[in-house]
């Protein structure tokens, strides 16, 4: 069991400044999120972007902003358990929550703080009426273990750089690739589009464009697909073992959505006259994730949140601690690992 | 100040008839979120950078639209329930000439 004093579920911008906020109130914090990688959507949706309304950055690309929050909070140490969805939340006895990730992590913690964003990224699922039928049994959304495709028959659909990368990989892996896109253009790095091309005049990708798989077949597993070519209506019938469609990812609220929170317009109420919590004591949400009268949904917006909800659950821990608002440029700032940054002392001495 | 008249049809199929300025910076997807036509986080979700599809919509009229860039182009390649005629709302900047263009909400992703 992980424990730690505030559990921030998402780590997007606002939950990583909360580890700072938190920090210097010597509150620990660990983070979970469904992504490999900390972020959000300024590293998985835009890491190229500029943003142009980040007090003090006349501009700064999304990716870099995470590098700097990374930076910032790295004397805090926080904890991460990452490419894991929070899945369920438990009140203890002693009020305390233990989170629950789908890979089945468990974490304890007084104070949860959900900074989910828009929601946890799930692969995009194509229209296809049996598709559930088939997931894991010959269907894959996401490729954990490439060996599970070692010498057998995979077809990939789309046309971004998953599916290219992935097209390259298993080329050398599975017994026949065969890969369908509605266009015959491919976005990806242009090595990888090149790559592809190579692969598929030597034969060893098969190239189905422009085209959408339209049916699945099968009995117990996958043994067929059906495509569809744009503009011809004679389908073509591939025997497979695999399908692996990849259109990258959605955000969707997920499990939080069943934890007994107040929910309105896909985002949770708060109390945004006071701390950000939510309807169960000790639970915010802070950032894109929450919904109050003349909400933003903006970066800024979500530092300040995660703010206020810092001063707060420190009262929630320490009931009955006195606490006074440092400002850094008084306090400096003190990691658990020891670093302590400040001010250089001015010298108070007589110039002769 | 310069209004012009947009026909939307949401995702249940009812017609909406809206003022949209041509003189706020806006584009179609943030006319449908300022009328509230489709619930939020639904719509615009990436926030306007072609980067998801929760604003396809397709197009009814014969206006004359511009072009798609690239990467509406390649995010509609990806995208579900495609059209001839479907665009990105965010894409979309509400401009004089599109005076009493009709549109269509695409089915919610899901």
């Amino acid at each position: 069991m992980i424990k730690t004093d505030i559990l921030i579920i998402g780590a997007g911008p606002t939950g990583l400044f909360a580890v700072f906020e938190a920090g210097l109130l010597k509150l620990k914090c660990h983070l979970i999120d469904a992504l490999p990688q900390a972020g959000g959507q300024c590293s998985e949706i835009y890491p190229k972007k500029p943003i142009y309304d980040i007090p003090g950055f006349p501009e700064v690309l999304a990716g870099e902003l995470v590098d700097n929050l990374m930076e910032q909070i790295k004397p805090f140490q926080p904890g991460f358990t990452l490419g894991e969805r929070a899945e369920t939340i438990e009140k203890l006895e002693d009020d305390s929550f233990v989170v629950t990730t789908n890979k089945g992590t468990k974490h304890n913690a007084p104070i949860v703080a959900i900074a989910g964003g828009l929601g946890s990224f799930e692969p995009r699922k194509p229209l296809l009426e049996n598709l559930s039928q088939f997931e894991d049994r010959g269907v894959a959304y996401i490729i954990k273990d490439p060996e599970v495709y070692r010498d057998k028959k995979v077809v990939i659909a789309g046309g971004g750089d998953s599916a290219l990368d992935w097209g390259i990989f298993l080329a050398d892996v599975a017994s026949e690739v065969t890969l369908v896109h509605r266009r015959n253009e491919f976005r990806g790095a242009l090595d990888s589009v090149e790559k592809v091309q190579h692969l598929k005049d030597a034969g060893k990708i098969k190239l189905i464009t422009p085209a959408e798989i339209v049916g699945l077949n099968g009995n117990d597993k996958l043994e067929s697909v059906v495509i569809r070519k744009t503009g011809d209506d004679s389908d073509i019938i591939l025997e497979v073992d695999n399908f692996i469609p990849l259109f990258g990812l959605s955000p969707k609220l997920g499990p939080i959505g069943d934890w007994g929170l107040e929910i309105e317009k896909n985002a949770i109420k708060v109390d945004n006259t006071l701390d950000y919590q939510t309807n169960i004591p000790g639970v915010y949400a802070i950032g894109d994730v929450n919904t109050y009268p003349g909400k933003l949904k903006l970066i800024l917006c979500g530092f300040h949140e995660a703010t206020l909800m810092c001063q707060s659950a420190y009262q929630t821990i320490f009931p009955d601690k006195k606490y006074v608002m440092k400002y850094t440029t008084v306090g400096g700032v003190t990691g658990f690992d020891g670093s302590k940054k400040e001010a250089p002392k001015a010298v108070v001495k007589a110039i002769n | 100040m310069t209004d012009i008249k947009i026909k939307i049809i949401d995702r249940e199929g009812v017609t909406h008839e809206v003022d949209a300025p041509t003189d706020m910076n806006m584009n179609l997807m943030e006319v449908v979120r300022s009328y509230e036509l489709a619930p939020e986080g639904t719509i615009g979700i990436c926030g306007g950078m072609a980067m998801c599809a929760s604003c396809q919509c397709y197009v009814k009229s014969e206006h004359e639209l511009p072009e798609k860039s690239d990467d509406e182009d390649a995010m509609l390649a990806e995208a579900f329930n495609v059209e001839e005629n479907s665009r990105l709302g965010c894409q979309l900047h509400i401009t004089e000439e599109m005076d009493g263009l009709e549109v269509q909400l695409a089915p919610e992703e899901v």
